[in-house]
């Protein structure tokens, strides 16, 4: 009760005081930085104008900065989820409308051009249930479509509107069995429609205007999308299992050479991790996935995320929605099975910001962005230890969920039980 | 439809070997004998063959015990023989010759049991040939076998191990008001399900509550709501009831002496009177704490025990009546809100129920969750803490093998390390409420099935063998 009681202090401490421009320092903790200060074991990150201002060594605070001890615990850069549905989910199973599922929309031949940025809610619970353990900000996307594409998907602050920090940030694209499904059951129509797709935004100097006619395989909201990923500005996420799937996107990699492009699920990636390194493409993963659980996976590894880091893979961890908040549980397996601490950590913070090109604002504890700060009891990677404050964008935020509250609601009930009331009170 | 006397003789055949050989059976399945034989049920017509591996006297020392009822022993001692736990203490006996490990900065637990899984029948690959978990063509089959769909080749077995998992209920799935019986296993990989069957433990029935036997029967002839649901239920057991008093009346008629015509054989009120006479335990998928109490006001209707209720997300929410009534919850440390009925979800779930005095399980239902169990309990337990339910180390680990095994009917076999108990046990590598902690060696019956460090004794299945692609045994 007593950790309760402390975290429901700091929670009011932060909002009583809290004001725009408040000014925060969080004091003696062990600051893992996420940039060349590296692992600073007693420092200081001083916190203005809800950006970071500095992080220094020792525990001196300049006058105007309300403080939070971090003594004997931990700070991290807020975690960045690698690849969610935050905000387009609230319940996945008939439940109503889930816009990270989308069926046929004539807008689009091949998914490249739905947006989720018009779709994301910012009251969903699952943004509460997930910032309170530490994620701030989160790629967005669709999980499922009938299409090849399935769209361009957002990065978002999980701040209190949910703000989007990159709009049409990345596209994800199946190119394993799955994705193989929806283009006629084959990898063998799969890919030669990706080609064409590709080949024709690319011979396009420009989209068609609306005064012309166009009868192309893409239309042309479409050829917009395929155009910003042809050009670099928006990464091509590509998800696969299987060796040869991957030495396929290897081999889509050499002919466009332009695309950034961005490797997800990965089961067997460690088989190639050094062409991988080689050609400078991230994995987005999930660690734990140690099974063959299809023909694609059969070299399936628990030692997956290690392997690939040994070589040179820079990895992101955390694929989940409404358990993003898991991905700690995620990296802190990949370090129980090798990868490194420091790995580790940047799995869940500095490498996904880069991956999905936000780290401009979040991802490390650097001089000029965006504060989004977590103060953990410990080790965050161990299942035992939790986030005690959260702070995005500067501001400390409340540290409760919808979770919290039935929780609460049910102790008190049991506590008033002896009234001999069934009645569940406010 | 009436049964002849020739396919009485067939039944004979079949189950009652200990009585009749099948050459016997043959002669008097010819023609109409005035005296019928007396018909008799098999209930164990595919007996466990299991034979435990063989293991050597074995004391761990300098090591923390945490004894599964609740005890931790710090610097303590463990020592097993024959199969059985032999002593458990501060400092015991053992006779010279025993080996010796030492278990300096280590932990040793009681082997976890898992008392929800899909291994073997949503095996790994997951694919369409090898999906045998539901039998989803009609919702009541009880008179399904887990047992009979169970691949012993999943590679999931050998991982589950190496999380230390010793023994695991193996469940249809839900899609079913009542979905089948389990089967118990121990977790030694083998050829045959029945290699691996735990000798003497009793028959699960599984059933399930709520959204997902009407969204699977909803467009097929229903039920399609949760009123038709228990609708299905309470008419099934008011079958079971007569087909139950059927079989009382031919067994009484018989030993009376009288001439008395057996009742046909139904798999599925078979299945069920096993649970209304006490010899097979209900477990029952239920998310919602309202559809918990309903079944539980159904369970004395028709005079039945529900052993536990699965998934048990809102079981928070009415802890107090779970131990008011005997019946356990089996859960998860934080899964929620991928449906509806698991929206309430919340991460105190299991130390709440714990606090109320109600039998709390950790359970996986996951191929990937099983590995690591250990994690589950500790979130649990910490998540316990933050929430000011100070509950030990040691009576959180009850959560992964006394209460589970106490659901399995098993607990007198297992589940604890206590003089006696057979030496189903793990030794970790440090403290396993840590993410960074794993089994080290696994023993099942006192012989060991799994070494962390030693490759021979870390099992692979069939399936692995042989491909050019294999990422765990490399």
């Amino acid at each position: 009760m007593k950790n309760l009681i402390i975290a429901a202090a700091l929670a009011s401490a932060g909002f009583a005081g809290s004001v725009l421009a408040q000014n925060i320092a969080i004091t003696g903790g062990k600051i893992y930085t996420q940039t060349d200060q590296g692992v600073i074991e007693n420092g200081t990150v001083l916190i203005r104008d809800g950006n970071i201002e500095s992080v220094n060594t020792g525990s001196a605070v300049p006058q105007g900065y309300r403080q939070y001890d971090a003594r004997g615990k931990v700070v991290t850069p807020g975690l960045v989820g690698a690849m969610t549905s935050l905000g387009l989910v609230e319940v996945e199973s008939w439940a109503g409308l889930v816009d990270a599922s989308v069926g046929d929309a004539s807008v689009s031949h091949s998914g490249a051009a739905l947006d989720v940025s018009y779709a994301i809610n910012p009251d969903s619970t699952v943004i509460d249930v997930s910032r309170i353990e530490g994620v701030t900000s989160a790629a967005t996307t669709i999980s499922y479509t009938d299409y090849l594409f399935q769209g361009q998907g957002s990065v978002i602050s999980l701040n209190e509107s949910a703000e989007i920090i990159r709009p049409r940030a990345f596209t994800v694209l199946d190119v394993s069995g799955d994705g193989a499904e929806q283009s006629g059951g084959s990898r063998a129509a799969l890919w030669v429609t990706l080609e064409r797709l590709f080949d024709e935004a690319a011979a396009l100097s420009e989209v068609p205007g609306l005064n012309s006619v166009w009868e192309g395989l893409n239309t042309r909201a479409d050829l917009e999308a395929l155009q910003r990923i042809l050009s670099g500005e928006m990464p091509l996420i590509m998800e696969a299992d299987r060796k040869s799937d991957i030495l396929q996107i290897l081999a889509f990699k050499s002919r466009h050479p332009e695309i950034d492009i961005v490797l997800m699920d990965a089961a067997e990636a460690w088989r190639v991790a050094d062409q991988l390194a080689e050609a400078d493409i991230p994995v987005i993963m999930n660690p734990e996935m140690n099974l063959p659980d299809s023909f694609e996976a059969i070299g399936a590894s628990i030692e997956n995320a290690a392997r690939l880091a040994q070589a040179g893979v820079r990895i992101a961890v955390g694929m989940e929605t409404h358990n993003i908040r898991l991905a700690t549980q995620h990296a802190g397996n990949a370090v129980a099975n090798g990868l490194s601490h420091e790995q580790g950590i940047a799995s869940l913070t500095s490498h996904p910001a880069s991956i999905l090109g936000v780290s401009d604002r979040v991802g490390s504890l650097a001089a000029g962005k965006q504060a989004d700060v977590v103060i953990w009891s410990g080790d965050p990677l161990e299942v035992t230890e939790y986030a005690e404050q959260v702070f995005i964008q500067g501001q400390p935020i409340d540290m409760e969920s919808r979770q919290t509250q039935l929780r609460n609601r049910y102790q008190n009930f049991y506590e008033q039980e002896k009234n001999t009331s069934q009645y569940i009170q406010p | 439809m009436a049964l002849t006397r020739s396919r009485i003789s067939i039944a004979l055949a079949f189950f009652i070997p200990a009585f009749l050989s099948g050459c016997q059976s043959t002669q008097s399945s010819g023609k109409d004998t005035e005296q019928a034989e007396k018909v008799s049920i098999d209930s164990n017509p595919f007996p466990s063959t299991y034979t435990p591996i063989e293991g050597q006297p074995t004391v761990i020392t300098n090591v923390t015990v945490i004894d599964g009822i609740g005890n931790k022993i710090d610097n303590g001692m463990v020592y097993f023989a024959d199969g059985k736990i032999q002593a458990v203490g501060k400092d015991v006996d053992y006779p010279d010759g025993a080996t010796v490990i030492d278990g300096q900065n280590k932990w040793v637990t009681p082997g976890i049991i898992d008392n929800h899984s899909h291994l073997g029948v949503y095996p790994s690959p997951g694919i369409g040939s090898l999906s045998d978990g539901n039998e989803m063509t009609k919702p009541v089959t009880p008179g399904v076998w887990a047992e009979h769909s169970v691949w012993p080749q999943d590679a999931g077995f050998a991982r589950a191990l190496a999380g230390g998992v010793t023994t695991l209920q193996i469940l249809p799935g839900s899609a079913n008001l009542f979905g089948g019986r389990s089967v118990v296993l121990k977790n030694l990989p083998s050829r045959t399900m029945q290699d691996m069957k735990f000798p003497d433990a009793p028959y699960g029935m599984k059933m399930a509550c709520g959204e997902n036997p009407k969204r699977v029967y909803g467009q097929k002839g229903g039920p399609m709501t949760r009123m038709g649901n228990v609708r299905g239920y309470r008419q099934a057991w008011a079958d079971a009831q007569d087909y139950m008093r059927k079989w009382e009346k031919y067994e009484s008629e018989t030993a009376a002496g009288k001439q008395s015509k057996a009742p046909k054989r139904d798999l599925d009120l078979e299945t069920m009177a096993g649970v209304l006479k006490g010899d097979i335990l209900v477990h029952m998928h239920c998310y919602r704490a309202d559809e918990m109490v309903t079944m539980m006001d159904m369970m004395k209707e028709f005079d039945y025990q529900i052993s536990s209720f699965h998934h048990a997300v809102e079981a928070y929410k009415i802890a107090d009546k779970l131990a008011q009534n005997n019946v356990c919850a089996s859960m998860w440390a934080d899964w929620w809100g991928f449906k509806m009925e698991a929206y309430d979800g919340i991460r105190e779930n299991i130390p709440m129920v714990d606090k109320a005095g109600a039998c709390a399980i950790v359970h996986s239902d996951s191929d990937i969750g099983i590995q690591r169990l250990n994690q589950e309990a500790a979130k649990a337990w910490s998540d316990g803490q933050r929430a000011g339910i100070d509950i030990s180390m040691a009576d959180a680990w009850t959560w992964l093998t006394a209460n589970p095994a106490k659901s399995l009917g098993i607990f007198d076999k297992t589940g604890s390390l206590e003089e006696g108990k057979n030496a189903d046990l793990v030794l970790w590598t440090g403290n396993p409420f840590s993410t960074y902690t794993k089994a080290e060696k696994v023993y099942i019956d006192g012989g060991q099935v799994f070494d962390l460090n030693d490759p021979r004794m870390q099992p692979q299945s069939d399936f692995e063998v042989g491909q050019s692609a294999q990422g765990e045994n490399q």
